[in-house]
């Protein structure tokens, strides 16, 4: 690796999806030096995981192809894949980040090929696809990963597979003797936008998530869509993998929940009403969807689209919190519970649930300096002085297009920072 | 009506959620209720509920006192706490339950012959004249609870039991004639009377 140069003027952003790639992109084009760390392989992050934006229903993709064709064109960005903040200390205007970069054990010479994961032989989980499907032990985190660079999964590499591997590339780009690197960087001001992971739903003990199979959570029915994913793009009961008939969605399964997750995280609504729609544009009259909620919130211009998939005579709406999950017939499940709107106890069957799961944040115990504020929600809180910055989801449960605002006034904020340092040092 | 019942309608006219978290323990709770559902879907004598949970809770803010206080609802509840475990809200929904049942006691609203609230005054009687629980004569009492052939009726239907647990001697049959006491009776009297102060002090500061 070639060396990362940084000073007090440079902007460190941490995390590579949607909200870090605009922050960096915003004040790269600023004509700031921007350093952007991505802790898995490739950017992109959730967005990339994505089958259709809601309210469009346009294809995350295109939107991530204008922002990595930005991020190539751009020299002041430099990008550092698999490399994860350990520590941040200093103040703002003078912060020294610890960085730690897992090893890739390939190097820049990879054209991604693929021939090295015809080689190999050892599977694990996809990560990408949430453990639905299994991946080799060399691979590409997506088709749309950037950068286009194989890894090398270090359970293999002291294996026969890191031998095959490496013999079966043919531009010496296989390298096995790779380390793990520690950095240590000066910057002036930090962009922290490591997102959010679904809410892990078997914590939701009555909904059964880990007794069911066909109990599943909305991020993995989003995989189900996509033509490369774990089911090739059709929406099945993962049971028996048949079409299903009749599914159930559970709205807050994890979220407005003290037990769980205490705030809202705003996107499940639109994401059911979003997949809804998947499902009347594959399987039509043949199934039902019940959409079971405490209350829409579904707000402003969006309101629209909840409005419309209302209007679908194949989707209904039962205003209530599922009680709990039990067995039913055959694979199915129940659901119990009482509705709110005459206050009748239901025990409804369904052939496959999907739980709305909400966001949680992974802003990190323990990195940040003291004096950065993290809220109860585990959200960075805005302080316009301390040179911090939390972007997208790392400042709130937000949506994509609120997530890359978010994004943009963070590295606003990130710029007056460094601009200062430029003033008092010019 | 009683004389605080009727005082109650006159402070209180149509505010009756004003009313309950004036007076009822836990009543300030009630507002915060987001009608989800999960309480009385997770009760498990759910199906027995004339108004499940929810319900009550809507049923307060829309005034609807009478319907509220001689409901038999609250006198299901059998503290299991699992409403209280779920609640997304952390509302103390049994505690709510038991103060409401109590407060509609004291109004003297709640229904007559209500087999909770029967066991409740029989379980009390029982404890406050001897200081000690007289199992048996609570068992006969609430046999007898809602006429003679009933109780008649209730009594053969368990004299297996009955039987078993005299041969065992977990039960005296002589125990119904007075029973044994617990050997301070005077002190336990006082220690009731300054528990009743203090509940009336009590009742008085959420009354205000």
């Amino acid at each position: 690796m070639s060396e990362v140069i940084a000073t007090n003027q440079t902007i460190l952003v941490v995390g590579g999806g949607i909200s870090g790639l605009t922050a960096a992109l915003e004040a790269a084009e600023c004509g700031k030096q921007v350093i952007l760390l991505e802790k898995s392989p490739s950017v992109g992050g959730r967005v990339s995981q994505l089958h259709k934006y809601f309210p469009k229903l346009c294809v995350p993709s295109c939107g991530l192809e204008i922002q990595y064709r930005r991020l190539k064109a751009n020299k002041n960005v430099r990008l550092l894949t698999m490399a994860e903040v350990t520590q941040i200390s200093g103040e703002a205007g003078n912060f020294t980040v610890n960085v730690k970069v897992a090893p890739r054990y390939v190097n820049e010479n990879c054209t991604a090929c693929g021939e090295c994961e015809k080689a190999v032989g050892a599977e694990f989980d996809d990560e990408f696809n949430y453990g639905m499907k299994k991946r080799k032990g060399a691979y590409l985190v997506s088709n749309m990963a950037y950068p286009q660079r194989y890894v090398i999964d270090p359970r293999i590499v002291a294996t026969d597979d890191g031998a095959k591997a490496k013999a079966a590339c043919k531009y010496n780009a296989v390298d096995l003797e790779m380390a793990e690197q520690n950095l240590s960087l000066n910057v002036g001001a930090v962009v922290w936008a490591t997102g959010w992971k679904p809410y892990d739903a078997a914590k939701i003990q009555p909904y059964g998530y880990d007794r069911y199979s066909n109990v599943i959570s909305n991020v993995e029915f989003e995989r189900m869509l996509d033509p490369f994913g774990p089911t090739g793009g059709k929406i099945v009961r993962p049971s028996d993998g048949h079409a299903p008939k009749n599914i159930a969605f559970i709205q807050c399964a994890g979220s407005r929940d003290q037990n769980h997750l205490k705030h809202c995280s705003r996107i499940c609504c639109m994401a059911t009403l979003k997949q809804t729609t998947y499902v009347k544009e594959q399987l039509g009259d043949n199934c039902k969807s019940t959409v079971y909620y405490i209350d829409i919130r579904a707000i402003d211009r969006i309101d629209d689209f909840h409005r419309k998939v209302k209007e679908d005579p194949n989707v209904t709406f039962v205003k209530s919190k599922v009680a709990n999950i039990v067995a039913g017939s055959g694979d199915n499940v129940v659901l119990k519970g009482v509705d709110t709107e005459g206050y009748n106890r239901y025990a409804n069957e369904h052939d496959l649930v999907v739980l709305a799961t909400g966001m949680e944040s992974t802003v990190p115990a323990g990195v940040l300096p003291a004096g950065i504020v993290i809220n109860e929600h585990n959200f960075i809180d805005l302080d316009s002085d301390c040179g911090i910055y939390g972007a997208g989801c790392s400042s709130d449960a937000l949506d994509v297009n609120r997530a890359a605002q978010n994004a943009t006034a963070a590295a606003l904020r990130a710029i007056q920072v460094v601009n200062r340092v430029a003033g008092q040092e010019g | 009506m009683s004389d605080m019942n009727q005082a109650m309608v006159q402070k209180y006219r149509s505010n009756f959620l004003k009313e309950v978290e004036a007076n009822v323990e836990e009543g300030t709770w009630v507002k915060m209720c987001m009608q989800c559902g999960v309480c009385s879907g997770s009760c498990p004598l759910g199906p027995h509920w004339e108004h499940p949970q929810q319900e009550l809770f809507m049923m307060i803010r829309a005034g609807k006192r009478e319907e509220v206080l001689s409901s038999s609802s609250m006198w299901m509840c059998t503290s299991c706490y699992n409403c209280i475990a779920r609640c997304p809200r952390g509302l103390p929904i049994t505690h709510i339950m038991h103060g409401l049942a109590s407060y509609a006691k004291r109004l003297g609203l709640a229904p007559k012959n209500q087999p909770t609230s029967k066991f409740g005054d029989i379980f009390w009687d029982s404890i406050a004249k001897n200081g000690r629980v007289n199992e048996l004569k609570i068992g006969v009492s609430l046999y007898f609870m809602n006429g003679f052939s009933q109780g008649i009726k209730n009594a053969l239907a368990s004299r297996e039991l009955g039987m078993a647990m005299m041969k065992t001697k977990r039960m005296s049959p002589t125990e119904y004639f007075g029973g044994h006491k617990c050997k301070d009776l005077s002190g336990i009297a006082k220690m009731l009377k300054k528990a009743k102060e203090f509940e009336a002090e009590h009742i008085t500061k959420f009354g205000e």
